[in-house]
């Protein structure tokens, strides 16, 4: 069931220049169940910005009702939300969509997750609920540069963890398929979410497994009835909502 | 709730809350978090001849307090729904207003015949004011000669009665609701999408894959009741009056421009219950203002 909630703030940091891992806490917290999902955030309390903005699940803790999401303060709206204190609250809006297959993989067999910048947060979720279902992860991490990199050793306590960076500041200079192509081909599936020319390059190269993909595009509703974030699937007028059908789904599905 | 309930050609009304073509679907995504028989009526999206796929993407860009839009009316086509969407509506008490729209008035015709037959359909409300089609759309809604032949096209097929939504975006509005009213309008529904563009700080190029989209909420709610409430005391016609409303306030504002009823659309997406929430608030503000029914309150600006 998808829930309005004003979420309690637990706590607030900024992890990386402008990025910010913000952990709420509510009722809502009860309906997430899969790794990918993401949440429609309400920034502001009036009417501008007036838009929710879309943040994928990093981490949910059903114990403690709380669930993280981290974020780049880019524009007007996560710039308002990365200044929101302890003492402070916010609208969410969520679960929502659909995300990562955790059972497309068996215990005791390897899965490698793919994240690129901003991309890397849902992974985290779906790692965690892989392990302790005895999947084996191999983690494949792109960041612009050094400064940028977050998470690392969240990561490299469920496995095996690889960084690569643009500039070549931190890990393996270059993309993440600079860091694939050397990798030993033991996996069953990729898990990814990143930038669209990320997706693609690894559609392009890597569909011969089961590969799941995590887009992304601009919202209005986040629920499906606005029509503002449909792709292609095939022929004609064919088509997914990204919010509401994604926003994961099997290479192939839809056109990047 | 009976200081709420509203009689309009086609149309009793549990109350004057009516979700907006567009930005509601077909209601499905909505009754997850409501019942929709709490609401007044339902605008479906839009509905043309054949499925469309629409624009490419981004369709959406945020502005100051709005949104702008360039969906391209994607809808899945006459047949689908009327077979699968309205059948999925008739299940609540909610009467329909039907958004039809095409490329020529045989597409509209075509749409106004068949999708005017379905049982829980008593209204239409003819799109001739869509901002993002290359054919069609907002040509029939600026010409008054061309809108007032449609409006003639459609009533004449028609078996309920026909409202004529107006796109803001004329030099003059109200001989454009003088010529659908000499078409045979029974009501007019008011106002679409103004056309608007942004432009992204790094490339320089719009943000909209169409380039141009159409601006909705609450930056576009002046323009709004300025133009209901040149129309209302120039035509005979009923209007149900939109854009950017968010609350029981602006609701009221509406009414006192001129507006019978209203439509809410972008703030569905800002809040999902919003509807429910200003149908909650109506009654209360009613007694604080004084008003024992709400129609009282329709053209107080110029009455
Ligand atoms: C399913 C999904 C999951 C996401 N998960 C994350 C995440 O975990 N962490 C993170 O930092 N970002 C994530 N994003 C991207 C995030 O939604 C945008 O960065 C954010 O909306 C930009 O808002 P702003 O206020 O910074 O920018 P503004 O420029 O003020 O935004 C203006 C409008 O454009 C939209 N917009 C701008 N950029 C994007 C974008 N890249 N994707 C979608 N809408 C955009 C905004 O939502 C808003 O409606 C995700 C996007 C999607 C679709
Ligand atoms: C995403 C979106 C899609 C829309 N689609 C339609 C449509 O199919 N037909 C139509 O007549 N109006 C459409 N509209 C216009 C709305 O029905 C309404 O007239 C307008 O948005 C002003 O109201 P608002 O400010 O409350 O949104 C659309 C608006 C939006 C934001
Ligand atoms: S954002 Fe409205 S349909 Fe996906």
């Amino acid at each position: 069931m998808i829930v309005k909630e004003t979420m309690k703030v637990l706590s607030h940091k900024e992890l990386a220049p402008a990025i910010f891992e913000l952990t709420l806490q509510g009722q809502l917290v009860e309906e997430m169940k899969q790794p990918g999902q993401f949440v429609h955030v309400k920034t502001s309390d009036g009417l501008d910005p007036l838009l929710r903005r879309p943040i994928s699940i990093c981490s949910f803790n059903q114990h403690e009702q709380s669930f993280t999401m981290i974020y780049r303060a880019g524009g007007k709206g996560t710039k308002l939300l990365s200044r929101k204190t302890e003492t402070e609250t916010v609208d969410v809006l969520g679960p929502l969509g659909n995300g990562f297959p955790v059972d497309a993989v068996e215990s005791g067999e390897t899965a490698l997750l793919v994240g690129g910048g901003i991309g890397v947060p849902p992974l985290y979720q779906l790692s965690q609920m892989l392990v302790a279902k005895g999947v084996q992860v191999i983690h494949v991490l792109g960041f612009e540069t050094k400064s940028a990199v977050f998470y690392e050793r969240e990561f490299a306590a469920l496995g095996e963890t690889y960084i690569a960076t643009v500039d070549g500041s931190h890990g393996t200079k270059g993309f993440v398929t600079d860091v694939m192509k050397d990798l030993a081909d033991s996996y069953k599936a990729i898990y990814s979410c990143g930038p669209t020319p990320m997706l693609k390059a690894l559609e392009a190269g890597y569909s011969d497994k089961p590969l799941y993909l995590s887009l992304e595009e601009r919202m209005g509703c986040g629920v499906g009835a606005c029509f503002a974030c449909v792709c292609h699937s095939g022929e004609g007028s064919s088509y997914k909502k990204i919010c509401s059908d994604g926003p994961v789904f099997r290479a192939g599905e839809v056109i990047l | 709730m009976s200081k709420l309930s509203i009689e309009l050609p086609g149309l009793s009304l549990k109350n004057p809350i009516i979700p907006a073509s567009g930005c509601f679907g077909f209601g499905r995504e909505y009754s997850q978090f409501y019942d929709l028989s709490k609401l007044g009526a339902i605008m479906i999206k839009a509905t043309t001849p054949e499925p469309r796929f629409g624009n490419p993407t981004p369709r959406v860009a945020e502005t100051d307090a709005g949104m702008l839009n360039a969906i391209g009316l994607q809808n899945p086509g006459l047949k689908k729904v009327i077979s699968e969407e309205l059948t999925w509506l008739s299940n609540h008490d909610v009467p329909i207003i039907a958004n039809i729209a095409g490329s020529q008035i045989e597409d509209y015709v075509k749409v106004a015949r068949e999708i005017s037959q379905a049982s829980n359909v008593h209204a239409l409300e003819l799109n001739i004011s869509c901002p993002n089609v290359k054919e069609g759309g907002i040509t029939f809604g600026t010409d008054p000669e061309v809108a007032k032949k449609v409006t003639k096209a459609v009533k004449d097929v028609s078996s309920v009665p026909v409202y004529v939504k107006l796109s803001p975006n004329v030099t003059n509005i109200v001989e454009m609701a003088k010529a659908v009213e000499a078409g045979g309008a029974d009501g007019l529904t008011m106002i679409n999408t103004l056309v608007g563009m942004r432009l992204h700080l790094k490339t320089g190029k719009p943000i909209i894959a169409n380039r141009t989209g159409g601006l909705s909420g609450p930056a576009i709610k002046p323009v709004a009741l300025r133009m209901i409430y040149e129309v209302s005391q120039q035509t005979s016609l009923p209007i149900i009056g939109m854009g950017g409303i968010t609350n029981a306030e602006d609701v009221i504002e509406f009414f006192y421009a001129g507006a019978s009823a209203v439509a809410v659309g972008t703030a569905n997406f800002v809040d999902p219950f919003v509807c429910p929430t200003i149908i909650d608030e109506l009654p209360a503000l009613l007694d604080e203002l004084g008003f024992d029914h709400i129609s009282q309150c329709t053209g107080r600006s110029w009455k």
